[in-house]
């Protein structure tokens, strides 16, 4: 079964990656977590993203479409990566979810692929 | 004490008492465990005011069982339920309670029913005997608090449908029963104690109701010397609990833990057990676990650690039961007693398709490569302790060490 794990961020989480006293603790925490999944077999695919202040919306009001900078909600924590892994079941999914460097993780099954 | 911890205590005391009880004449779980939840909310609300009565017990089992009445009333689910329900009802009100049978036990063999799925056997003793709600079980298990609640309202019909029966085993069938128990009691006990932190209060829970349920085994079952074994066990993990973490809060691994941290009183306890446990003379693997802490107790009078006994007691233990943490946990013993490279041989032997995300595995493959400096294995291996590390300050003790292996090969080159 796919699921993802939507690895969810906080400021000073951004901010360590630009920090160049916590960017290499920053570094390891992912780069153990992901040879871990990796190693074990679980990886489907992943990826980190770019800080929301990157980000540009598009939004659609009154039939027109709006481009604004930043995220599609503000909130204290911002989506920071994410990744699908395969494993049996929802439990083992949220073992690895457990395990990232992250405090927050929302887990969800995907559904199957569009054909 | 104030009220509301008096409360609990009964709560405590006479939750799996009452809802064993009333299971016995009145098979569904789900109905006895509402009227329970009704009567103790009664009781939060109306003990407070009116004082605690002279015999809480009573009360409590009298509400609920008058809510079953009610709701039977309504659901006129059968005339014959009714009227035992009634006949019921008549005992309680001449009921001796000094003899109130404690059916606590028959409860913790029906929960641990070899018709039921063995991963729902501790859920469903926490919840039935202890009445810790499933949210609060969930947490401990890393599950979704729906799909544990949905589980164990499946585990609970499926009791209801096949008429499981709330009686002790048969003697023959007893050891076999009373192994799932004990399981079950220290996987709650486990899922406790690995958040090192206390940090989450619903596990720190989990640790004392373990505890809890042995004590009630132990003193049920005196002649059960695994039960005894499991007690012992389970309190020389307990005096441990203060000197786990140092006063930064950071992760103190076992050898170096400053044994004046150890309670001494609950080690004595657990050596007490041990003692009687041994009388027996039939030696099992909870004693033989309780044996291993027990030599590692020792330090706190001798200062020093009798790797030696600790595995040749591995030695045993994995013989009789070769579980993952025990091989893991024999390779350690052997590291230790007789170097890293011996250690390395044992655990190279386990085989490599269980050991993917098993973290101590890793952890300990990484401090004997370490010892030995095999630095790129050790490299390899603590970046996987680390990942698959679920505990902040056991990941961040780990990075430490790992740290430690680049400074030491920098300075070489």
């Amino acid at each position: 079964m796919h699921f993802t794990l939507m690895l969810f961020e906080s400021t000073e989480d951004f901010a360590a990656r630009q920090n160049p006293e916590k960017q290499e603790e920053y570094r390891a925490g992912w780069s153990h977590y992901v040879h871990a999944l990796r190693d074990s077999g679980v990886a489907v695919t992943g990826f980190g993203l770019h800080a929301p202040e990157t980000a540009a919306t598009v939004k659609r009001s009154d039939g027109t479409m709006h481009v604004q900078d930043g995220p599609f909600t503000e909130t204290k924590e911002q989506l920071g990566g994410i990744f699908v892994i395969d494993v049996p079941d929802l439990d083992t999914a949220l073992e690895w979810a457990a395990r990232a460097p992250v405090n927050a993780v929302e887990v969800r099954q995907n559904l199957p692929a569009m054909k | 004490m104030n009220t509301y911890r008096v409360v609990e205590h009964t709560v405590r005391d006479s939750y799996g008492r009452i809802i064993s009880f009333l299971s016995a004449d009145w098979r569904n779980l789900d109905a006895v465990e509402d009227a329970l939840a009704d009567a103790l909310v009664s009781a939060l609300e109306s003990w407070p005011k009116s004082g605690i009565p002279d015999k809480p017990e009573a009360w409590l089992l009298k509400v609920a069982k008058r809510r079953l009445i009610d709701r039977t009333r309504r659901d006129r689910i059968s005339e014959k339920a009714f009227a035992a329900l009634l006949a019921m009802s008549e005992n309680v009100q001449h009921m001796d309670f000094a003899s109130f049978p404690d059916e606590r036990l028959k409860m913790l063999f029906l929960c641990t029913h070899p018709e039921i799925d063995p991963s729902m056997h501790t859920p469903l003793m926490l919840q039935t005997v202890l009445g810790i709600d499933a949210s609060r079980i969930a947490s401990a298990f890393v599950v979704k608090p729906s799909t544990m609640g949905q589980r164990l309202t499946r585990a609970k019909a499926k009791m209801r449908s096949d008429r499981l029966t709330f009686s002790m085993p048969d003697v023959e069938e007893l050891p076999e029963r009373l192994d799932a128990v004990l399981e079950s009691v220290y996987a709650a006990y486990g899922s406790g104690w690995e958040d090192l932190g206390g940090v989450d209060p619903r596990r720190r829970g989990l640790v004392d109701e373990a505890i809890y349920l042995g004590r009630l085994l132990s003193a049920h079952m005196p002649d059960e010397s695994e039960a005894l074994g499991l007690l012992a066990l389970m309190l020389h993990c307990e005096a441990r609990q203060q000197a786990r973490r140092d006063d930064a809060g950071s992760y103190v691994p076992l050898s170096e833990q400053d044994t004046s941290r150890w309670s001494s009183s609950l080690i004595a306890e657990a050596e007490r057990c041990l003692h009687a446990a041994a009388r027996a003379n039939r030696i099992g693997r909870f004693q033989l676990m309780a044996a291993i802490q027990s030599v590692h107790a020792q330090r706190a009078r001798t200062g020093r650690t009798e790797w030696q006994e600790i595995a040749l007691l591995y030695e045993g233990l994995s013989r009789l039961s070769p579980t993952l943490g025990i091989l893991v946990g024999r390779a350690a013993a052997v590291a230790e007693a007789y170097g890293p490279r011996e250690g390395l041989t044992l655990l190279e032997a386990i085989p490599h398709a269980k050991i993917g995300s098993y973290q101590p595995y890793w952890a300990l493959a990484a401090h004997v490569h370490r010892k030995l400096e095999n630095f790129g294995e050790a490299r390899t291996a603590y970046s996987l302790a680390i990942g698959l590390c679920e505990d902040r300050s056991v990941r961040r003790f780990l990075r430490q060490r790992a740290m430690e292996i680049e400074q030491s090969t920098r300075t070489r080159t």
